[in-house]
């Protein structure tokens, strides 16, 4: 019997557990297979970037904190760099170690995230999730610490930081690095050779490198496709030229290879975190901001506000989704002309359509959770 | 460590393959005339030395005057990042060809900037907004986007073409 059948739309979200956000995918099925996928987003859309044009430099470090809030610290990171590209500013080496510290420490509590609820979408339904999330929780407290955040951190300025540690913070973090290494033997072993796992995530979601050069994807996602291209070691910023670390690098570019490089990236950090502990000098953890940059005398408006040598800057840095980088360009006024965003969750999504097409709904499900996106960042 | 190729040095590897493309070089970019974009970046990606097959960023400004369209690109062999602009004076209806044909992670950052600073991209698979819904009135990131006769106008149809397109009662 020949059964008369026709495209199906079905819209994936906005509002769906699996969508990380508020994000939607309407795709057509035939059957049960994606024939073709639209991807609609700007849900969360604040214009982040036409915000940013009105206030000054440092007020915009807030936002940088909710674009991608799983991340917040790479975040402000990434801004701060290219303003002092922008205005030349040499870091004292104490802050330099703090930003490596905190940027290792939230890409350890970021993964645990994206690992945990990778493994919630194939199935492995919320112990991994809940067992990472006790040592992310850890990891809060400690920024919590730093800067009296858990999430929306605020914490590195322009120049430096925005506090040194209390005196309460080492004792805690070394506690912490000795412990994760013990952790993460834990989840190896819960999730590496994990059935569910690999049954759902193998051989899916392939993306060959020469693609993902192509699409412009970034961070684990290229990384796993076998391009080994990694910021903290192609465009070292803050003190990654000074630890020794490798970069984690999948063969297959599925799914499967994705969640590996998440972890290894993981035991990475752990990696990094014990060298910067032990290396960290003690000294001042802010740099003096030139007085050429400070306007003589001052406006009304803002006194006292940055204002950079007219010119542009590039600052990236490697996130746990991949390469965030601000664009901005300084008219000398005191706040900023253009302020351009790149993010790593948006470009991400580039090959998302052509991932899912041709597998099962539950597949894309899978698929899109591999890719390991922040709508926050994704819209802005 | 990321080499940043100058502007004017990239101009020159340019002007070699392509008399006359390169409009202005400064060390922050060169700017190229845009009947020849296309080519040079295809050139400027195959060309096994230069081998700059990455897109990091694409981007516009707007210079009150003219928009700038501000390629970021990178090398991951030879780790170098070069900074590729064009200029289009058209204020009503500015138009630049698309390098999607070039590097197709372009597709989402070039529908990004014509919903944000309305540039149209010539060439571009499937140019329709991101964020914003099709009826937004205006380009936000323009400079005189605030000043538009007629203010701002929400609430108009939202997914133009899709049963159901317009949500009633809803902005």
């Amino acid at each position: 019997m020949v059964m008369k059948t026709e495209p199906f739309v079905v819209n994936m979200g906005p509002q769906h557990p699996s969508t990380h956000g508020v994000f939607r995918m309407r795709v057509t099925l035939d059957g049960e297979r994606i024939i073709d996928a639209d991807m609609v987003m700007g849900y969360l859309h604040r214009s982040i970037e036409k915000l940013a044009e009105e206030r000054t430099y440092t007020q915009n470090i807030p936002f940088t904190d909710r674009m991608d809030y799983v991340s917040a610290m790479t975040g402000n990171l990434a801004y701060v760099l290219a303003v002092e590209k922008l205005c030349g500013i040499e870091l004292p080496e104490r802050a330099q170690w703090l930003r490596v510290i905190m940027s290792e420490l939230q890409r350890f509590a970021s993964h645990s995230m994206a690992v945990g609820v990778f493994a919630n979408e194939c199935g492995v339904w919320f112990t991994p999730l809940m067992h990472m999330f006790r040592e992310r929780e850890k990891i809060l407290d400690l920024f919590e610490m730093a800067c009296g955040a858990r999430l929306t951190t605020n914490y590195m300025r322009i120049g430096g930081v925005s506090r040194d540690v209390p005196a309460e913070f080492m004792p805690a973090a070394y506690k912490l690095v000795k412990e994760l290494p013990k952790r993460m033997g834990e989840y190896e072993a819960l999730l590496l050779e994990s059935e569910i796992i690999l049954a759902r995530s193998r051989g899916i979601g392939v993306l060959l490198p020469e693609r993902a050069i192509a699409c412009a994807v970034s961070g684990p996602m290229l990384r796993a496709s076998g391009v080994a291209w990694d910021i903290r070691k192609a465009d070292p910023y803050a003190a990654y030229d000074k630890v020794d670390f490798d970069i984690a690098v999948g063969t297959n570019g599925d799914v499967y290879d994705r969640f590996l490089v998440r972890i290894a990236e993981m035991r990475q950090s752990i990696r990094i975190l014990e060298q910067a502990l032990e290396m960290m000098p003690s000294g001042p953890v802010h740099a003096r901001i030139p007085t050429a940059t400070v306007q003589p005398g001052g406006a009304p408006s803002a006194p006292l506000a940055l204002r950079p040598p007219v010119g542009e800057a590039y600052g990236r840095v490697e996130t746990p989704r991949g390469e965030l980088g601000f664009y901005i360009i300084s008219d000398g006024g005191p706040a900023p002309f253009r302020f351009h965003i790149r993010s790593p969750s948006f470009i991400n999504l580039t090959p998302l359509p052509e991932l899912v097409r041709g597998v099962t709904v539950p597949d894309a499900i899978v698929i899109l959770g591999s890719i390991d996106i922040v709508l926050g960042e994704v819209d802005r | 460590m990321t080499v940043i190729l100058s502007g004017v040095e990239i101009a020159r590897r340019i002007e070699q393959a392509f008399s006359g493309a390169v409009i202005e070089a400064t060390p922050e970019g060169a700017v190229l005339t845009t009947d020849v974009l296309v080519d040079v970046c295809t050139y400027l990606r195959d060309d096994p030395d230069l081998d700059f097959r990455y897109l990091v960023s694409l981007t516009a400004v707007d210079r009150f005057d003219h928009f700038e369209v501000v390629y970021h690109l990178q090398s991951i062999h030879a780790n170098r990042l070069a900074v590729l602009k064009v200029k289009t004076y058209d204020r009503e209806n500015p138009e630049v060809p698309s390098v999607v044909s070039v590097w197709w992670g372009a597709n989402l950052q070039e529908r990004e900037a014509y919903d944000l600073m309305g540039i149209r991209f010539a060439g571009h698979p499937d140019l329709r907004r991101v964020f914003l819904w099709e009826g937004f009135a205006g380009h936000p990131l323009r400079k005189d986007w605030l000043n538009m006769p007629g203010g701002v106008m929400p609430g108009l149809e939202r997914f133009p073409g899709e049963p159901g397109g317009k949500l009633e009662g809803r902005g």
